[in-house]
Order: C-alpha cells, then structure tokens, then sequence
C-alpha cells in the first residue's frame, strides 16, 4: 500500500491524511491512554452481555447472571413501595375514616393516594380534579345525590350506583314518562315549565301553573312536595342551579320523557377497604365534602 | 489531491514495507515527568496555597455556627434531603438557587481578571488538580527521592526496595484521596455524625459511594492523570489566552538576554561580564522542575499552568554562574519587549480590560449584595385551581379553589393573618382551620418550613367583573406586621357581568 505523509504548507507539521473539501487534518496525537479507555469501555460492554440480559438465541434469549428484567425490577420496586407504605396502610385498615381525617399524617397520605387512585378509576367519567362531566356529577359543588358525609361518600363507592352486580347498591328508577306513556306530551310540557319556575325560568306561566298538579302527582313522591329533592332516594333537588344533565328545557323534556340511569360501578368489589378509605378522604375533601 | 484520493482515502500511517513513516504517530504515549525539587519565591507561594487550600477544604466541615435549635449548626452544609444550603449566617432555599448562579458568575469573571492581570495563576496555585498533584508529588517525593532517584527507580529491576518503595507510594496515596472523598461528604451531613457512621458501616449507599468515586477520581488524576489532566480535559487553557493580552503578567523567557544559549564553560567569561553569547546556560533545570514537562523557553504554551517554579530553579542557577536573576521572569510579554529594546518597563494593573472585568464584577457583587441583603423571610405562592376554573354551587355562587404555600424562612414558628380584598367572598373557607371575627385565617407555619393551605372562596356572580376578578391574597405577620401579598384572579362564568 502505498503511503502519502503529507506536510501542511503553513504549519509544517503532518497531516492526519483527513481532507474535507479542501480542509485539511493536522495530526495532533491523542495520548495513546484515551485509546486504551476506548478499549475499556468496549471490555465493559461485554461485561454488560454477561450480565445482562442480550443477546437473542434461536428460541431464546440470553438472560444474564442474575436474570435481571424490567419486569422483575418493577416487582421490586412495588414490593418495596409497598413495604413503605405497610404502616400506614395497617393504620388506615384499623381506623374509621372520621378518625382518619383527624391524623394529619394520615390524612395527608391519603390525599396523596387518593389523589393517583382517583386519576386512575374515577377520572374518566368525574374528569380530572372531579369537575365532572355531563351526566357524571362534579364532585367539587355541594350538591350530592346520594349524600356528601364521609360516611356516604364511602357507602357509595363501595356499592356503586344502579350496578346490579353489587345488591346493596345506590338505586332508584326514575320512570321514562313520555316513553312509557305515563304522561301526554302537553302535561310534560307543563311540568317543565314548571320546574323551571322554581328557578324563575319559566316562559309560560298558565303552563307552569297547571304542571303544578302534574308535578305532585307524578314528581312529588321522590322530589319532595317543594321539589328539594329527597337525598336517601338519591332523588335530586330542582330548586338549585346545578343541572346534572342540563336544566334548560329541552334537557328536562328529554329527561322526563325518557327518564336517567347513570350507573357507576361497586368499587368495593375491585378495590380493597384501604384504598376506598383513602379515596373517600379525597373525594370528601375536594370542595363539597360535608 | 485527485478525485480518486478523495474518494478513496489510503490509510496512510502504514508504508509498504510495514513501518511507519511519519514522524509522529497518531497516538503518542505520555512522557512521564518527574519533576525536581526546587525552592524559591514562587514554591513558597506554592506551598502556602497549599497549606491554605487544603486546611480550608478539611477543616471548615468542623465550624460550627449557632442558628438555634430548629436548624443545623454546621457553618457550611448542604442539606439535599431538605433542600437548604448553610453558609454562615446565610441560608439559602432551593428556589434562590441563583444565588449559586451569581457566585459561579463572581467565580468565573474572578478569574477572567486574575487572569488578564496575573495569568493562569488558578492553574499555578488554586486549581485542586494543581494543589493534589502537588501533594502526591511531595509524597512521592517523601518515599521514592527526587528527580534523578526515581527515574533510577522506573528503569530498575522489580527488586523488593522498588516494589516496597512504589507500593507505599501508592498506598499513600489511596490513603490520601479516601481523606478527599471522605471530606467532601461532610459537606453534605453534619460532620461529627458522618463521620462516625461512615467508619460504623452505618452511612448512606450515597455517602459511601461518594467517597468511593472520589477517591478514585482522586487517586486517579492527581496519581496518574496530572498534566494531563490540563493538557487533555480541562477547557480552561484552551480558552484562557482570550484573557491575556501584552500587560497580563505571564511565566516569561527574556531571550533577547538569554540567547543564544550554550554551556557555561564556552562562555569563557569573568564573573558578572555579559558574554557573547546568551546568560541562558542551558542547564534545563527550567525544564526538570516543570510539573508540566515543558520548556518555558519555547515561549508561552497551552501547557504552561504558571506556577513561576521555573523561575526560581533558573534563578538558582543564575545566582550560582554570577548571572543576573529573572531570566525566566513573572512579567508581561510588552515588557520583554521593552527591556529588549533597552527602554524603561511599566507595569499597567489598570487599563481597559482590567477595568471591564472589575466593573461587571463590581456590578454582579453589588446584585448579589442587594439581594443577599433584601432577602425576604417570608414570601407567598397561590397556585389557583385550573380543573375545573370554578365550580357552580347550588344557590347560583360560583366558588374558586387556590393552594396557597407560605414560605417561613424564619427560625421561629410564626402564625400569619390571611385576608383577601379586591374581591367580596360570600364564603372562604380553608381546610382544616375556622376563621377569626373579622373573617381572616390564622395560618400557623412551622420554623424554616413551607406551609401549604388549601383555601375556597365563593362568590355571588354579579360580584364579579366578567370571567377573571383580579385580587390579592395577603399575609400578615402577626407579631411584627411584615406583610406580602399575591395578585390572582377569580374565575367565573363568562356571562357574569
């Protein structure tokens, strides 16, 4: 092979032969130990091979010295979150979740738990934070369907609402007037109106004024006589601003003709007594706790 | 070069008949030096720095600074674990992290000056790789001899003196780097604690491996590593020379007076006569002092650090041959030039460059100053809730929720007066606490600590302007009234007018 040692003009020293159009090389010599730390890390990357889990087989794989996966290291750190979190969790098992919230430790591990617990199960229909959405209640107001005491709140997770699995479970069956049958389309009609009088919202009062009658016939036995709804039948107040579904008319027509059912699962079913506890301090304390 | 060169570039290192033709290869084995003993001027400045430097680093772990019973009394600590830097009377949170900043920019334009002024005296005297080298070097000295023993020493046989010699040498200086890496945990713990847990096997993971890197990265580059170190890793004397100009004060080779060299007997002179040829003798002590192996007389380089050792060895033997001293001199490159020239030197310690460096430094002291001395003990966050932006209750109000932290960097518990205006709440509530009569929250924060509050606000919507209010949160010391408030706003329904 023949060799081309080329001497820069200017400086007089050697090049390296390197050329980038027209850009030329000097050879300025690396010590020869950074070489020997490039060999060093390519004998460490084989260390790694044996370690670690590498290189594939036919119908394999190679596992390593210690059979190291991300999967057993998951494992891991679980168990030891979990053995972090032992104490704690034998304190929430032992206490009522009134006295829970009277620990500070307690409670702030709770709300910390609750808080993850909550993004995962809840999340998708109450939204994020528990703003709610369209036909999932917000659970940051304080209206509650079904009661907003620590110790509601903790009854309903654990038996869901309409969720016919569980039999203790939140229940109660608005009838679907109109689809039914049960009501003309003119005493639905008035009884909207009427409805949407007790928030001064009514635009035909004879109409309000005969849906009065309709109303404590129909309404009155669940709603209560003055429409403020009765909590142990889950059975909403209309008097106030807030609307799960929407309190404009169309919405109440819709919902009188064709009546509600939003379900939500028993959670105690799926989730152990522990972790309910933490979320029901969660839930309880993001604004409309009682 | 032809096309077909460029295409296809021949491996060129190599010749035909297999051996290398170039006169330097492309990697080239380190020289070792051994530097020789040599006092003086400079190598007493040497060693006083050292003393200085490494007194400082193990021994003001140990001082102790009384901050009262709720914080450390260590008088320089870094607390990770809560997120506190101590230096004397200053304490230092994680958000005032640019206090660090600044004090890196102080360090660096300090050094842009002290090297426009003086050269690289950092590299000479303060930078740790030059005082741990140095040390391993007196040690080295200490067991294996100067110059001329050890370099007997590498080229014997592996007799039992050299194994026992060598092998103490390193054990010395294992032992050496353990003290670094083991004193520089102690800035981090309280020192007294550590100290025992460390050697009770009772430490962190984190300290122990901690002093493991440390005394191996020490071991390894003030044992091994070096010159190298500054020649290869350090970007500093890359970019250094960006400071010098004409007037820096530099390790200079007068060779106007020092050329042309030769031995001293060709001189052929009476003691005190200027020779023929140069005073420089060519003795190389210049170079077998140099900690760095280079030749000063080749004229400023990379490599130099700017120690001066050089210039004491030479002008040992200046004194000796009856030559004047300072042939190797700490002064500017303009004044070589002017003594050359036979013409009065001057020495300009201010001029435009100089008074740059000392303005901005002046400038970023004085920031740091005012703000080290403005520093509030108290401040306020308020981290208003974006999910939902407001929450509709059942009488029609709409409620907002924020999280206000109030930051106590006081070492007493304090209780702070909560109050808002500019907004006219027909309820606020923070969790966990009743309010007083006047409506106001008493929030109780702990000594150096963050309190953390949760606090609702309800509103009529006719109260309020549109979809976002502006008002303020206040807190107020309630012992002595020092007070700070926090402009948010309130969210509401957009129709809300």
């Amino acid at each position: 092979m023949p060799t081309n040692v080329e001497k820069d003009q200017v400086s007089g020293r050697e090049t390296t032969g390197h050329e980038w159009d027209g850009i030329k090389e000097l050879n300025t010599p690396l010590p020869s130990w950074w070489v020997y730390v490039f060999w060093v890390t390519i004998i460490w990357s084989v260390g790694y091979w044996v370690v670690y889990p590498s290189w594939p087989t036919a119908t394999d794989y190679l596992k390593g010295t210690f059979g190291t996966t991300n999967r057993t290291q998951l494992h891991e750190t679980m168990a030891n979150v979990a053995a972090e979190r032992a104490p704690y969790m034998e304190r929430l098992a032992a206490l009522d979740v009134s006295e829970v919230v009277n620990d500070p430790e307690l409670l702030n591990f709770s709300m910390a738990g609750g808080k993850a617990i909550f993004a995962d199960n809840c999340a998708p229909c109450h939204g994020t934070g528990g703003a709610g959405n369209p036909g999932f209640p917000s659970l940051q107001d304080d209206a509650w369907l079904w009661g907003g005491s620590l110790d509601a709140i903790n009854e309903t997770l654990h038996v869901g609402i309409r969720w016919d699995a569980n039999e203790d479970t939140r229940l109660n069956d608005m009838p679907a007037f109109g689809r039914d049958g049960l009501l003309e389309r003119e005493d639905i009609s008035d009884v909207v109106q009427f409805v949407m009088g007790y928030s001064n919202r009514a635009t035909d009062g004879d109409a309000a004024q005969r849906g009065a009658i309709v109303f404590e016939e129909n309404c009155a036995a669940c709603h209560g006589d003055n429409g403020k709804g009765i909590q142990e039948l889950g059975a909403p107040n209309l008097t106030d601003a807030i609307w799960l579904y929407g309190g404009d008319q169309a919405t109440l027509t819709d919902t009188v003709t064709n009546s509600r059912r939003g379900v939500m699962p028993a959670w105690g079913d799926r989730l152990d007594e522990e972790t309910i506890k933490m979320l029901t301090v969660y839930v309880h304390s993001l604004g409309g706790g009682q | 070069m032809a096309m077909s060169d460029l295409q296809h570039p021949t491996p060129n290192t190599i010749a035909a008949d297999g051996e290398d033709d170039r006169d330097q290869p492309l990697y080239k084995t380190r020289d070792k030096v051994y530097p020789k003993r040599v006092s003086g001027y400079f190598r007493n400045l040497k060693w006083f720095a050292l003393i200085a430097l490494l007194a400082i680093y193990w021994v003001v772990p140990w001082l102790r600074w009384d901050r009262g019973p709720t914080a450390p009394d260590q008088a320089v600590l870094i607390d990770m674990d809560l997120g506190r830097a101590y230096f004397f009377f200053i304490e230092i949170w994680p958000q005032e992290v640019y206090y660090i900043t600044g004090l890196l920019i102080l360090a660096a334009i300090g050094l842009f000056l002290a090297t426009s002024l003086f050269g690289r005296i950092w590299c000479g005297y303060g930078c740790p790789q030059t005082v741990w080298t140095d040390l391993f070097m007196l040690v080295e000295r200490h067991i294996q001899g100067d110059r001329n023993a050890r370099v007997r020493l590498d080229k014997s046989k592996w007799t039992l003196e050299k194994i026992w010699k060598i092998g103490a040498t390193h054990l010395a200086w294992v032992g050496i780097a353990m003290a670094t890496g083991g004193a520089f945990v102690l800035y981090f713990n309280d020192a007294p604690t550590v100290i025992v847990d460390v050697f009770t096997g009772n430490a962190s993971l984190a300290v122990y491996v901690t002093i493991a890197s440390l005394t191996f990265s020490t071991y390894l580059l003030a044992g091994w590593g070096r010159e190298q170190v500054c020649t290869y890793m350090c970007p500093w004397p890359r970019f250094q020379s960006a400071m010098l100009d004409d007037e820096s004060l530099i390790v200079t080779y007068e060779d106007w007076r020092g050329e042309t060299r030769g031995p001293i007997k060709r001189k052929n002179l009476v003691r005190g006569e200027v020779p023929e040829t140069g005073h420089c003798i060519d003795c190389h002590a210049c170079v077998n002092v140099c900690p760095t192996g280079i030749d000063i007389r080749d004229g400023l380089q990379m490599e130099c650090i700017g120690c001066g050792l050089c210039i004491d060895a030479c002008n040992e033997m200046m004194d000796k041959v009856g030559f004047p001293r300072d042939l190797v001199r700490f002064d500017s490159i303009q004044n070589t030039q002017l003594r050359a020239m036979g013409k009065a030197t001057h020495t300009r310690i201010i001029r435009p460059r100089t008074i740059f460096y000392a303005v901005i430094l002046t400038l970023v002291a004085s920031v740091m100053m005012f703000g080290l001395l403005n520093r509030s003990v108290l401040e306020l966050n308020v981290l208003r809730d974006r999910n939902p932006l407001f929450v509709r209750l059942s009488d029609g109000d709409v409620r907002n929720g924020y999280t206000i932290k109030v930051l106590n960097k006081e070492q007493a518990t304090k209780t702070y007066a909560l109050t808002v205006t500019g907004i006219t709440p027909t309820q606020m509530q923070v969790i966990g606490l009743e309010p007083n009569q006047d409506g106001s929250f008493d929030l109780d924060v702990a000594p150096d600590r963050v309190g953390s509050f949760r606090v609702f606000i309800s509103a009529a919507p006719d109260s309020l302007d549109g979809d976002a209010t502006p008002f303020e949160f206040k807190v107020t010391d309630r012992k002595d009234a020092n007070s700070i408030t926090y402009d948010t706003v309130f969210a509401g329904p957009k129709t809300a007018h």
